[in-house]
């Protein structure tokens, strides 16, 4: 539902971008990582990015998304792992209170540009 | 054709703006909660209640999001607290910048306690940080027992979940210890406290926010 303010950020975030770099390039490309937790709907983010960049200058602009799945560390024994169907507990010790380390990424990774 | 590592947050803007609050909150010794649930599981209810009880000595102050109308605002002033309503004109979220505009004509240094009301919503408010210390779920008896499981992000982000609604479970077929598990298993640390606009559990959830306050005067409060 707020996928639209998102792109929106990214777009804004593309334009300064764009500024710091040599006249002329061109961004032909946004990597997002998306974390598990992060709240957002990937469906909904492809579709408010294509309503957003239509018709205006970032038109030709591609959008990919990596999805990072929800990983925890146990304080306990230092293990690491993915929390399927969310089960956080410590797969090797059984530590309930374990910690987040991954999936909660919201984040521009990179830009293709063309020089 | 080359790549660029951006490397940077998607809500940037809000994440500084969240910091600089922070920042102020934590100069002024303010406890903030950010209460976030579905439309209609009782936010401002649990409000009036907590008004209700509230020390009048204490400075409260209440920001109430809404995508439209002044009634929440009006209901909560009723208890003698400034309150102010947010009208976010359709937006489903609170985000920095509105907290900051809304805070322009308050005296931080006036303030003990902060409590921003979220629009209804248990998805997109989950995403903006709005400098506080703590993010509040409700789950209502009326919704269902897999909503942690469905909305997860909320309940791993809230470090306390209040069950309201309570005195309805006679009359209802919802399994609160299975909702409670539901939320320990995305997020074993969660505190929980079960309340009703009756009065069950307003004692535990006054003393959780005066505990809070107190750690916040004192300084060591941990900051979400």
């Amino acid at each position: 539902m707020h996928e639209l303010s998102i792109v929106a950020s990214v777009l804004e975030q593309l334009d300064e971008i764009k500024k710091q770099q040599p006249e002329g390039t061109r961004i032909s490309k946004v990597g997002l990582r998306v974390g598990e937790l992060a709240g957002v709907d990937v469906d909904c983010l492809r579709f408010g990015f294509e309503c957003s960049v239509k018709e205006t200058p970032w038109e030709h602009l591609l959008l990919e998304i990596e999805q990072v799945p929800r990983r925890q560390r146990c304080p306990g024994c230092n293990a690491e792992f993915q929390a399927e169907n969310w089960a956080t507990a410590c797969p090797k010790c059984g530590e309930a209170a374990t910690i987040t380390i991954a999936g909660e990424e919201l984040q521009i990774a990179f830009v293709e540009v063309d020089e | 054709m080359s790549q660029i590592v951006v490397e940077k947050k998607v809500l940037n803007e809000n994440q500084k703006l969240a910091a600089e609050l922070r920042e102020r909150f934590r100069q002024h010794k303010i406890l903030v909660v950010n209460i976030i649930s579905s439309p209609g599981s009782g936010k401002t209810t649990l409000l009036e209640r907590t008004l209700e009880r509230m020390d009048k000595t204490k400075r409260v102050a209440l920001l109430t999001g809404d995508l439209q109308t002044e009634n929440d605002a009006k209901r909560l002033a009723k208890w003698g607290f400034p309150a102010k309503q947010i009208i976010t004109g359709g937006t489903c979220h609170l985000d920095a910048k509105m907290i900051d505009k809304h805070l322009a004509d308050w005296k931080l240094e006036d303030l003990d306690i902060l409590i921003i009301e979220n629009v209804g919503n248990l998805v997109c408010p989950t995403s903006y940080d709005l400098g506080e210390h703590h993010k509040i779920v409700i789950l209502s008896v009326t919704e269902g027992e897999d909503k942690p499981l469905k909305y997860p992000s909320i309940f791993v982000k809230s470090d306390l979940m209040i069950l309201s609604k309570v005195d309805l479970l006679p009359y209802l077929n919802f399994d609160a210890e299975l909702a409670k598990q539901n939320a320990r298993t995305v997020h074993p640390g969660i505190e929980i406290i079960e309340t009703s606009n009756k009065g069950d559990g307003l004692e535990q959830w006054m003393a959780w926010l005066e505990a809070k306050l107190a750690a916040v005067k004192a300084g060591d409060a941990v900051s979400a």
